[in-house]
């Protein structure tokens, strides 16, 4: 039996699975060691991480309080589906070779595309809704296509230019929302109802949680993905581009048009988290003093989710509960932001991955003499 | 006119951290590791100025300078262990530099708000932030400079010695990168790794300096920037800074007076949105173009550089001695 196991965790064709598995292992355990060197309980976080994702308070158990609260698993995908959406935002770029840092840009203006329909237009909610949904989505992939477009035409690297591409979206977002009819210097004025994905439906079932039907999109969106990339010949194209550029171009495909596509792709996700963030969790445009880490959340769901849509979807759940569980953890005397240092550490971890396969590798090797 | 010179000189402050945290990069990217992580050692180094001064200051008597200059100290340090993590990744493993700087960048905001609150919260009071400090640095004005005209009442009235400090890093750095052994080392490691080991040049150790280098010199950065700039260290503070950094690294070629150049350009841009209201040719725009400035010419920059390769060649890609 410890053989098998052995021999499964050290297998080839599952390090995609053990690696990711190995860096949540030791992120965590990271984590617990901080707890203890820092004098604090780390069954108390557990146990705080365990009521949000399920709901239930066992240190209510056994007392006259309510022991489940589903608000607690509504808020959870409430702080989930953004990241996914970055996540695959991230996900879809890397998978061509490109690195998009700039998935908080790009959501800040897909937030402001999506507020600026819903604000200042006032049309029936089956034009209002997908118009405001639509804009948002296009705001994002056009906040995609400038890193794109000068790496495939002046090979200007990515990584920097999204960096320079988010500080931009933040400033032109924060003029742009207080520009618009009746705002002040901190938010915009509510959506019109017709441009909203709040739910009261899913509000009460989750005693009155934030939970909207934004989870529509991010399923379809999810479907995309995994279509484009797994059935589709361009996304065939995509990956071969991100394997090796110059062999791509031999065999006739278009790289650079290639290149631009992807990072529009990659920004349309990156904007349609905004949009779900704007007109669903929040239902009015916020000024913001300084980005709030979505997009880095993102590589970080990416880098887990080994860059494919079902991985992105169970990562961005794990850092969802994480980042959501950051009121219950400060409740119990732990400061909160313990879960930030885990999603870090987990991050440094998968950096650390061909160090974990060399030691993978080496271990299989030992099994086998 | 004296609102025209104290704007210069609070630019000067202003461009301060950026010089040092960019000359940070400098070493770092020149040795061929990309380093995206400043925010984060800069975030690590101000709250480790932040941290210490707040402990130190009740032991010194009251405008006593030894209590900032060992935050300083304590911030550089604190920039130095974290970016080890770095080279330790980068130089050891060969990881991704982009996902390990990535990561040290997530670290800084939870690890510096965790420490402040174990260090300085209470149960009743869980603070997010180190405590404001008594008096920090404070502003000085060089006596018999400041009365030559304009220049002493730019560089000499109401300024702090961090700023001087700046300079004086910035010819350090251009005499050891142009000059010594360890700097032409440093740039062939950058250029071509391959070619220098062969030379006998140890790529792992000199790439193991440019990175701690760069820690030390970004956590300085961050130090200075909280104790200066500040009066305590939130998650905040640092508010991109060490992006800006990143960008004036670029625009500045990769050079210690190129990377001046552009610090003090980036720094004036930040002055120019506070005062954009009492200035009549241009106080129309909102404080937002320029806060948003540094970021748009730097590409635009970068799209008139990218005819010719001026960055180090090999940054970014980890060595692999067995590939020589």
């Amino acid at each position: 039996m410890l053989t098998k196991i052995k021999r499964f965790i050290s297998a080839e064709k599952n390090l995609s699975f053990t690696v990711p598995m190995i860096a949540i292992f030791l992120g965590f355990s990271f984590g617990v060691i901080i707890m203890l060197i820092t004098g604090i309980n780390p069954l108390d976080f557990f146990l705080a991480l365990f009521e949000q994702v399920t709901g239930i308070n066992i240190s209510k158990i056994g007392t006259s309080k309510t022991v489940f609260n589903p608000r607690h698993i509504g808020e959870l995908f409430v702080y989930s589906m953004p990241i996914i959406l970055t996540g695959l935002s991230v996900a879809f770029a890397f998978r061509t070779g490109l690195f998009n840092i700039g998935a908080e840009g790009q959501l800040i203006m897909g937030s402001f595309g999506a507020i600026f329909i819903g604000v200042v237009f006032d049309l029936p909610m089956i034009i209002h809704l997908p118009l405001a949904v639509v804009t948002g989505v296009l705001f994002g992939a056009a906040w995609g296509f400038v890193p794109g477009f000068l790496k495939a035409k002046f090979n200007v690297h990515e990584v920097v230019v999204t960096i320079l591409m988010n500080y931009i979206a933040l400033y032109t977002a924060n003029y742009l929302l207080k520009a618009l009819p009746e705002s002040d210097n901190a938010r915009t004025v509510n959506v019109s109802e017709t441009a909203s994905l709040a739910s009261q439906f899913f509000s009460e079932l989750t005693n009155s949680s934030r939970f909207h039907w934004g989870f529509i999109l991010v399923i379809i969106a999810v479907f995309i993905f995994w279509l484009i990339i797994d059935k589709t010949t361009f996304g065939f194209e995509l990956r071969a581009a991100g394997f090796n550029k110059h062999a791509s171009k031999y065999a006739g495909m278009k790289v650079d048009r290639n290149i631009m596509l992807s990072m529009v792709i990659a920004g349309a996700f990156a904007g349609l988290a905004g949009v779900i963030i704007a007109i669903g969790t929040f239902d009015y445009g916020r000024v913001l003093v300084a980005a709030e880490g979505y997009g880095f959340d993102g590589i970080a769901v990416a880098l887990v989710g080994g860059t494919t849509a079902i991985g992105s979807v169970l990562a961005g759940l794990l850092f969802g509960a994480l980042k959501a569980s950051q009121t219950l953890i400060q409740l119990r005397g732990i400061p909160k932001d313990i879960s930030n240092i885990i999603i870090a550490s987990i991050v440094l971890f998968i950096a650390m991955q061909n160090g974990i396969k060399r030691f993978l590798i080496r271990f299989r090797e030992r099994e086998e003499e | 006119m004296d609102t025209v010179y104290s704007m210069l000189t609070l630019a000067l402050i202003f461009s301060t951290p950026i010089i040092i945290a960019s000359l940070g990069g400098l070493f770092s990217e020149r040795s061929g590791v990309v380093n995206i992580a400043l925010e984060g050692l800069m975030m690590f180094g101000g709250f480790a100025a932040g941290a210490s001064v707040v402990l130190l200051e009740p032991s010194f008597a009251e405008g006593s300078l030894i209590a900032p200059l060992l935050a300083l100290i304590l911030g550089m340090i604190f920039g130095v262990l974290v970016s080890l993590i770095h080279a330790y990744l980068s130089v050891n493993i060969g990881a991704d530099q982009v996902i390990s700087g990535t990561a040290i960048n997530l670290l800084a905001v939870g690890a510096t708000v965790y420490l402040s609150q174990i260090i300085f919260g209470t149960p009743n009071n869980p603070s997010q932030r180190t405590p404001i400090y008594r008096t920090g640095f404070t502003k000085q004005t060089v006596p018999l400079l400041n009365k030559i005209p304009v220049i002493g009442d730019i560089l000499f009235t109401n300024i702090y010695a961090t700023v001087y400090l700046a300079f004086i890093l910035v010819v350090i750095s251009w005499y050891v990168i142009n000059k010594t052994k360890f700097g032409l080392h440093l740039r062939a490691t950058g250029e071509n790794p391959h070619a220098a080991d062969s030379m006998g040049i140890n790529v792992y150790k000199i790439r193991y300096m440019g990175v701690i280098i760069s820690g030390a010199l970004a956590g300085l950065a961050g130090a200075v920037m909280i104790l200066t700039q500040d009066i305590q260290y939130t998650v905040f503070s640092i508010h991109g800074t060490g992006f800006i950094a990143l960008a004036a690294l670029i625009f500045g070629k990769w050079k210690p007076f190129g990377v001046l150049y552009a610090s003090l350009f980036f720094g004036f841009s930040q002055i120019l949105g506070r005062y954009v209201n009492d200035i009549p040719l241009i106080s129309k725009l909102p404080y937002e173009f320029f806060s948003a400035l540094p970021y748009v010419i730097t590409i635009i920059a970068l799209v008139i550089f990218s005819s010719k390769v001026v960055g180090p060649k090999a940054a970014g890609e980890p060595y692999d001695k067995s590939k020589r």
